[in-house]
């Protein structure tokens, strides 16, 4: 009788902890990675010339420069 | 690596609506949407303020904490894009943006939502740079091609700047010191430190400058 009521309490254990169990809900393939990097081109009749199109370095500098350009005391000489 | 940034100065802002008419433009916006807009305070009064505002591509978005479709992601130089395949049109983003960057396209007949549309800091989206469908769907690629956007790049007043990140911030303080007043505001010293005396503090030199 002792053991039936020991198997009894075991297969309620083992059911109870069964609904813990849980599946991934996720979105298949949610991780958006987007396009190239923008240094990456592709060269076009639109894309600056100050700039080698896949040099990363080249881009980051040019850009720098671009966003310096909009500083009107650079333009002005410098003198600031 | 660029930190891609917009900042606007109020000082200089004339409430020209270039910026707008330059970004409807260049990325053919639908009807009904204005990734950009000119918000002008205590308009008509004198002293007042304009300011221009789109997507402020936020190093920690509020957008891309509530989609529920995870469609935003974050470019390598800190443009926040988002994808219009994955997007569900459900306004989350609208509600979480302080800046009321999404935009909804009411395309339909009961006033339907469409997908949203917002500021790409002229980056495109996740289909391939220049391709005709990113144009179609986000509007020009300008930083693939050695461009910033239109936006900052088109102001006459130069109170719309755009770029990296640190350039940017050291063009404005460099304005401030000049101007001497601006420090003063709330947030200055979280962005430059607390200045030595007044607005006199010196220039941080951007990376890659001499």
């Amino acid at each position: 009788m002792k053991r039936i009521h020991w198997v009894l309490v075991l297969s309620a254990l083992t059911l109870g902890l069964a609904a813990c169990g849980e599946k991934p809900q996720e979105l298949a393939g949610r991780q958006i990675t987007g396009s190239a990097a923008s240094w990456q081109g592709p060269a076009t009749a639109f894309t600056v010339s100050d700039w080698t199109v896949g040099d990363q370095r080249s881009w980051q500098a040019h850009m720098q420069a671009r966003a310096q350009a909009q500083n009107e005391y650079v333009r002005l000489g410098g003198s600031r | 690596m660029a930190r891609m940034k917009f900042i606007c100065d109020s000082e200089r802002c004339i409430e020209c609506n270039g910026c707008v008419t330059a970004c409807k433009a260049e990325n053919d916006v639908p009807w009904g949407v204005n990734r950009r807009r000119v918000v002008t305070l205590d308009d008509g009064v004198p002293g007042e303020k304009s300011i221009s505002v789109a997507c402020m591509h936020c190093s920690d978005a509020p957008c891309m904490a509530v989609c529920p479709v995870d469609c935003f992601y974050r470019t390598d130089d800190g443009v926040v894009l988002h994808d219009k395949d994955v997007c569900i049109g459900c306004g989350y983003c609208s509600y979480a943006c302080p800046f009321g960057a999404p935009q909804f396209p009411s395309n339909g007949t009961f006033g339907l939502r469409g997908k949203m549309d917002k500021c790409t800091f002229c980056a495109g989206g996740p289909e391939a740079n220049g391709s005709q469908a990113e144009f179609e769907k986000y509007g020009r690629n300008r930083l693939s091609e050695g461009k910033l956007p239109l936006c900052a790049e088109v102001c006459s007043t130069k109170a719309l700047l755009g770029g990296d990140g640190d350039v940017v911030a050291d063009i404005f303080r460099s304005r401030v010191v000049v101007r001497n007043k601006g420090s003063e505001v709330w947030g200055w010293g979280t962005a430059y430190g607390k200045p030595a005396g007044g607005a006199t503090a010196k220039p941080a030199k951007p990376e890659g400058t001499k």
